[in-house]
């Protein structure tokens, strides 16, 4: 497990600064490696079907990450609140890269393709699996592939970072069930739940441009959570115009709550909203800013010119 | 006799008997009948009083004061103005219900506009609408409120169309408005201020929902207005309204009975040192309250607050409270005259554990989906819906979103909850079966429909091969709706329904092998159906001409996605047949194809 993951984390700088400006025919190439300069799992060997489609993905897709953009996270990127699109997460350093790398239960991602009519199981991790693995070093990082399983959660996500359109790929067994231009594999109206609900729902599906923070017409609010904080708050950013302020600004908003505290590990299994999760794995009381942009990806805060 | 109810000129009674007796024996009948059927309140009598002859058809016409309009299009606004003219209260239903997932192109029609024209001269006293998935524009609702000076209640369900000008229209121009509600409909944010535009006298407002009007509100217009609505009784606020603001609405409104939370969260940054405000304390003062909504952005700690009331809450929607098993006990086990639930599957099995533990006179459960990908393992499964059913015995409606579920698990539901009415299971993974033994649901849905005596209301999903549906035509006799999705092996299936349940009057259907074979089958029922939906299915363009030269006071329309596809597959994509008197509808778009 460890090699890899101390690779990433010693260049997690570069790491992030190379994924702020990929391209997208960069990442996919899951070739031979099937490991990931990126900071996500190994890659499975994924069907041409998937390179096709991502190199078609054109670049500046990729490389928006201006802040009106971005999504920020709560809580720990391990334990996420799909429905809230922003917030900060601070970590500490030391658990940055397990921490901030780990892949958010795919199924969140919004719906799956269906294409498939078997029932798999098994292939999803689902959240608790994906607490316990941390621990238990079960971790999917563990080298390039060593089973299906592992290959499967690995597509899922690259896609994850690269696609526009959400697809659950984790059931797909590396299948080629998995095309990017089947976003339109997801069913039409499947659930049958309202729109109106749907859009409240645990999904990164929105692909627009909004800050999910409700922006006033001077405000862009953007919900920030710290570990360990019984609460999140709202940030304006457009109060701050360069990234120290808001550092000092987040730190004397936070500076109430015993830092470092770590609370009881996250609730129970099958728990899926983290806003007020706390992390046991927080060390020290160096935190970290971190943020998700819109594709899902965890970014370190700074790499992006604060515009 | 003339068509009015004034019979003064006969009453004018002058003691000379002999006047008296100039009225015909019929014509005394008739003012009797009218006398007496003002009491029918219930449309299904009236329509059958109005069966029984010419005079108590005229009777009952005249004294008909609630219109229900089941299908907009199964009768046109002149016919039913020329029929009824004494209406105070009209409810309309447009769309058919699979148009909320998308499955309906937009512009299908469902327009109100047409009624509206109709109705201005007929019934200026109209003091009722209720809509339900109609399309409504902003001048429609200003022409309303415009036109309709008794207009007391506007309710609106799941239509679109109109923003918040036409909301700014009714709250200006309705004097008498007593109650305006908006539930899951689409609101365009016009960027008009409409809270402001009720005026100063404004003072008869019972109920106010506008939780699904996604732009901000004048929170300072809004206290106002509360504040000068003694009869305020139900407000549900949207989630632009924080907890602090709830605070300060609720002290103003200690009477309320139904509160629509808003976000239930606080708002952004809170200055150091300020006092959050008692919320318990307001929730307490709110001795009234039996419903309550909203916490479409929860902060769990704040959940204490509503300790107070739980122990009166007849009705607790928690559906977008994305709070776990723990923060639910903390409420639910407070709740023992709950009766209905709607929540969201983050509770967890042990969430629904709770639940039965405490609501023991719980009538109504909705379990929502978090997420709405297919998945392996879900939060809810089979172990909280029997808990549910062992619980809450007297359970007459559920509805559970779920990624697995059991035979077993259904059929212990339908032993242990036989009050049970209305049963809708979503198996979100498409074509999933019982995964302990690997067979089909359909044992689940065939006790179901054998078990609970009092089912009138079925929706099915998961694997199911056409034995489901044979049990629900042997069983289903009292079946009245039926939605399938998904499901069946061959025409058979559908067969069986349709021959077996003689009170089936909407069946929506997608994504199923049923094809010709099966459409022709019903044949003898459809006239006694409000509607037949089948989408994604295996009938043919022919078919349903067939269907059409044989059955003429049928309208049956193919819609397509595209104008131009239309013709290119062999199946229609979408049939969506109805019964009606005016046949083919004329605002028809280009996408639909009416036979």
């Amino acid at each position: 497990m460890s090699p890899p993951l101390l690779g990433i984390e010693g260049k997690s700088q570069c790491n992030v600064s190379l994924m702020a400006s990929s391209t997208s025919t960069d990442f996919i190439s899951h070739n031979e490696l099937g490991f990931k300069e990126r900071n996500y799992m190994g890659l499975a060997d994924c069907s041409s079907m998937n390179s096709s489609a991502f190199s078609s993905i054109p670049e500046e897709n990729k490389n928006k990450l201006n802040l009106k953009a971005t999504e920020l996270r709560l809580g720990l990127p391990g334990c996420q609140s799909p429905e809230r699109d922003s917030g900060f997460t601070l970590l500490s350093s030391g658990n940055l890269d397990e921490k901030q790398l780990f892949p958010l239960a795919p199924s969140k991602e919004g719906i799956c393709s269906v294409t498939q009519k078997t029932v798999t199981s098994g292939n999803k991790r689902g959240f608790s699996d994906t607490v316990e693995g941390i621990n238990e070093g079960n971790w999917m990082l563990n080298g390039p592939v060593s089973d299906p399983e592992q290959k499967t959660n690995g597509s899922i996500k690259t896609e994850t970072a690269a696609k526009k359109s959400q697809e659950c790929i984790n059931k797909m067994n590396g299948s080629n069930a998995n095309s990017i231009p089947a976003a339109k594999a997801q069913v039409v109206g499947w659930p049958p739940i309202r729109s109106y609900r749907k859009n409240t729902l645990a999904s990164n599906t929105k692909n627009n441009d909004e800050v999910d923070g409700k922006p006033g017409p001077g405000a862009l609010f953007v919900k920030v959570s710290m570990d360990g904080a019984p609460y999140l708050r709202k940030v304006d950013l457009r109060m701050y115009s360069a990234y120290a302020e808001l550092s000092t600004g987040l730190e004397k908003m936070f500076s109430c709550f015993p830092l470092g505290k770590c609370g009881p590990q996250g609730a129970p299994n099958k728990e899926r909203l983290s806003e007020n999760k706390m992390s046991d794995l927080l060390h020290g009381t160096d935190y970290v800013l971190t943020y998700e942009d819109k594709d899902g990806d965890w970014m370190l805060v700074g790499d992006v010119p604060w515009k | 006799m003339s068509g009015s109810l004034d019979h003064s000129d006969k009453g004018q009674t002058a003691p000379d008997l002999s006047i008296q007796m100039a009225l015909s024996s019929d014509q005394a009948l008739e003012i009797v009948l009218e006398n007496v059927l003002c009491f029918l309140s219930s449309r299904h009598d009236r329509n059958a009083a109005s069966l029984v002859c010419k005079s108590w058809y005229r009777a009952e016409a005249l004294t008909r004061s609630e219109l229900f309009i089941g299908n907009c299009y199964s009768v046109s606004p002149q016919r039913v103005t020329q029929r009824f003219r004494q209406v105070r209260s009209v409810s309309i239903k447009g769309k058919p219900r699979f148009s909320d997932f998308s499955l309906l192109p937009r512009n299908w029609g469902a327009y109100f506009a047409t009624w509206l024209v109709s109705m201005v001269d007929v019934y200026r006293g109209l003091e009722k609408v209720y809509l339900k998935r109609m399309c409504i524009t902003d001048d429609d609702l200003a022409f309303l409120a415009h036109n309709f000076p008794a207009l007391k209640d506007i309710v609106l369900v799941c239509c679109e169309g109109f923003g918040t000008s036409g909301l700014a229209f009714v709250a200006s121009e309705c004097r008498n408005i007593r109650v305006l509600d908006l539930i899951d409909c689409d609101v365009s944010d016009d960027d008009e201020d409409w809270i402001s535009w009720f005026p100063e006298s404004s003072t008869s407002l019972e109920s106010l929902t506008f939780d699904c009007v996604e732009s901000p509100i004048n929170f300072e217009a809004l206290e106002r207005l509360v504040i000068r609505s003694p009869s305020l009784k139900k407000l549900c606020l949207n989630e632009y309204i924080t907890i602090g603001q709830l605070y300060r609405l609720m002290v103003r409104a200690p009477q309320l009975t139904h509160l629509g939370t808003g976000s239930f969260s606080p708002s952004e940054l809170v200055v150091h040192g300020e006092q959050e405000p008692d919320y318990a304390a307001a929730f307490a003062a709110c001795k009234s309250l039996i419903c309550l909504s909203g916490f479409k952005e929860i902060v769990p700690d704040h959940l204490a607050a509503l300790n107070p009331v739980c122990a009166n809450l007849v009705t607790l929607n928690f559906s977008y409270a994305h709070i776990n098993a723990e923060q639910l006990k903390s409420v639910i086990s407070r709740c023992v005259k709950l009766k209905s639930l709607w929540v969201l599957d983050s509770i967890t099995d042990e969430g629904l554990q709770a639940v039965a533990a405490t609501c023991k006179d719980l009538l109504e459960l909705r379990v929502f989906p978090t997420d709405a990908a297919d998945d392996a393992d879900g939060p809810v499964t089979e172990v909280g819906l029997l808990a549910i059913s062992v619980g809450c015995r007297k359970l007459r409606s559920v509805l559970y979103f779920c990624q697995r579920m059991t035979n077993t698990a259904v059929t212990a539901m339908s032993k242990n909850c036989p009050d049970l009415e209305v049963f809708r299971l979503c198996i979100i993974g498409l074509h999933r079966p019982d995964p302990v033994t690997g067979e089909a649901m359909d044992e689940g849905f065939g006790a179901i429909v054998k078990n609970c005596k009092k089912l009138t209301r079925l929706a099915v999903s998961g694997l199911l091969t056409d034995k489901a549906f044979c049990y629900i035509g042997q069983y289903g006799k009292l079946l009245r709706t039926l939605s399938v999705a998904f499901a069946g092996d061959s025409d058979l299936g559908l067969r069986y329904v349709l021959k077996g349940c003689p009170m089936l009057r909407k069946l929506e259907i997608r994504d199923s092998p049923f094809g010709d074979l099966a459409l022709h089958s019903g044949l003898h029922h459809y006239y006694n159906m409000r509607f037949l939906w089948m989408s994604s299915c295996r009938v043919t363009h022919k078919a349903c001409e067939q269907i059409a030269r044989q059955l003429p006071r049928l309208v049956v329309e193919m819609i397509s996605k595209d104008e131009d596809k239309e013709e290119t597959s062999e199946y229609v994509e979408t049939l969506y047949m109805y019964r009606s008197l005016e046949g083919p509808r004329a605002d028809a778009p280009g996408f639909v194809r009416i036979l």
